[in-house]
């Protein structure tokens, strides 16, 4: 009887030798298929960044941030499409980020799984994904042809329809990653339920929030579609929100689409400009995560 | 054993308890808990005499963490949970609907399994709790703050970094702070909840005479899994069973003399 036993564990050694060489086989193809798939993921960006470094970087001089966008062949820059931009995401974080905190608040403390917690995390998510020139043509048709003009309002308006969903989806997931037992010992002291919240689940979930916000702002300062049929683009100088305003992603289609030599150096200035804000935005929305970890 | 009478041995040791001369805290009357239809708890009767350590102990799921949680209406967080009978603390009913449950929750506090320190300071940790009551002077809530950590025995411990975050503390720091952040509020009841299964031997030690201390000031209910640990702190015991108070009456009687078999057979570790 003791023989079987050895003769069947020699046998199963062989088998588990043969099955360990085979698995260790394929994972080696595996990681190497990763990392070729990183590279090619990286090789991309590198590119990216890189041919936007080669064009934009002969573009880059002060003029760019003095001047507003004039007519092909005089001088020119890119001052109004900055600030245009930096007052349609600003303003769109404004109006969007207040919306988006209460509504992922309430989706994680409070409907979480009511009727109306569900369709409105269902319709969020939608909003999410929607294609951003809709949102355009859904300002367009409620903000533009009512007030009968494009204006920097209605641009702002958009953006902040792309903001909020963003904001909703970080709020309600950084909040439900706070321990149940963090609410429970906050209400346990006697704090009501919305102190619990603002004083604890929010200080808790602070830094993912945070990140969230930012990676919104990052998300439609590059927005063009939405800007499209809102406020439209303006070569001129204006900071008026009534009338139509410039923004860099909007100028960069116009100039790069253009038959212009200085047009075309200018967009890729933009381009420049737009890649590496937002690409400080997604570092520093990074660094904020690491330091919570 | 027949239900009934099982049933009737409670009424009798509820009632032995409750003897005159020492005063009660806590009152249980024939209390009931559902978690939607389930009931977790059948007519409890228990008292809980002021300024004594209550142990309650028994298997995993049989019902010692929902009474202690009906007792500070904890399950009001949770629709579907519900608790029906008495429970009697300072001559209210704490079930009925009028109750304040924030001012309940100041007088009868509760420290969890974990520790849950806030993202905060350990001053403002003990401050928190402490703001949402009462409006003290800056120089008042340092005393206050001061005076909860002695308390706990952990002031010796955190009195140069109170302005450091609460996170940075061990664990068991970080429960005997959850324990001054509750007395910080000044209540007349503490629940703890398996206040040392996190913590290790030394640590529980130390919650342990920390229990001992407090008792001398609080009245003290405490969930635990360890039958010495009930042994060692608590002055009267109560057995649960599959939601039933099985048995209740001093530390030493249950686990020297009980009455019941299934109390014998628990704290003889023949289950659970």
């Amino acid at each position: 009887m003791s023989t079987t036993i050895i003769a069947g564990a020699a046998h199963d050694k062989k088998t588990a030798v043969a099955m360990s060489r085979r698995r260790r086989n394929l994972g080696r193809v595996v990681d190497t298929l990763c990392v070729l798939a990183t590279l090619f993921g990286l090789f991309l960006l590198a590119s990216i960044l890189a041919i936007l470094l080669w064009r934009g970087l002969g573009g880059l001089r002060l003029s760019v941030f003095t001047m507003s966008t004039s007519s092909p062949g005089t001088p020119g820059g890119l001052l109004n499409a900055i600030v245009g931009t930096l007052i349609q995401a600003g303003l769109g974080t404004l109006f969007g980020t207040p919306i988006g905190l209460l509504v992922g608040t309430y989706l994680s403390e409070y409907g979480r799984t009511s009727k109306l917690g569900n369709a409105a995390r269902f319709v969020s998510d939608i909003l999410l994904s929607a294609p951003s020139i809709l949102i355009g043509l859904f300002v367009y048709l409620i903000l533009v042809v009512p007030a009968g003009g494009y204006s920097g309002w209605a641009g702002s308006v958009a953006l902040a329809m792309i903001v909020i969903p963003i904001v909703v989806r970080t709020t309600e997931d950084m909040l439900r990653l706070v321990p149940t037992a963090l609410r429970e010992a906050a209400v346990a002291l006697g704090a009501p339920k919305w102190k619990a919240i603002t004083k604890i689940c929010y200080r808790a979930a602070l830094d993912g929030i945070a990140t969230g916000i930012l990676l919104a702002i990052a998300r439609v300062a590059g927005e063009t579609a939405p800007l499209l049929f809102t406020s439209l683009g303006n070569l001129n100088w204006s900071a008026d929100l009534t009338q139509p305003m410039a923004s860099l992603p909007v100028t960069i289609y116009n100039y790069t689409t253009s038959a212009f030599d200085d047009w075309i150096q200018l967009g890729w200035v933009g381009a420049l400009l737009i890649t590496f804000g937002v690409l400080s935005l997604n570092i520093l929305a990074r660094v904020v995560l690491r330091k919570r970890n | 054993m027949s239900t009934t009478m099982s049933d009737q041995k409670i009424g009798e040791s509820a009632a032995s308890t409750g003897s005159p001369e020492v005063a009660l805290r806590l009152s249980i009357r024939n209390l009931d808990f559902f978690y939607g239809a389930n009931k977790a708890l059948k007519s409890i009767n228990l008292d809980q005499p002021e300024r004594k350590v209550t142990g309650m102990i028994g298997p995993s799921g049989c019902g010692k963490s929902t009474l202690l949680r009906v007792l500070n209406r904890m399950y009001d967080l949770y629709p579907g949970q519900r608790a029906v009978g008495e429970v009697m603390f300072d001559g209210e009913n704490i079930l009925d609907k009028g109750i304040d449950i924030n001012v309940l929750r100041s007088r009868i506090g509760m420290v969890f399994q974990k520790p849950t320190p806030f993202p905060m300071s350990i001053a403002d940790n003990i401050a928190f709790g402490v703001k949402l009551h009462e409006k003290l002077s800056k120089a008042e809530m340092a005393e206050r703050v001061e005076w909860a950590l002695t308390k706990a025995a952990l002031w010796g411990e955190v009195k140069d970094r109170l302005n450091t975050n609460a996170a940075g503390l061990s664990g068991g720091q970080q429960q005997r702070l959850c324990i001054a952040r509750t007395i910080a509020t000044k209540p007349e009841v503490i629940l703890l909840d398996e206040p040392t299964s996190a913590l290790d031997p030394i640590s529980t030690l130390k919650v342990e005479e920390l229990i001992d201390e407090l008792k001398r000031e609080f009245t003290i209910a405490i969930v635990t899994h360890n039958m010495q640990q009930a042994a060692r702190c608590a002055d009267q015991v109560a057995f649960f069973y599959i939601g039933e108070m099985v048995e209740v009456g001093p530390a030493t009687q249950i686990f020297t003399a009980p009455r019941q078999k299934r109390t014998q057979d628990y704290v003889t570790g023949r289950f659970g």
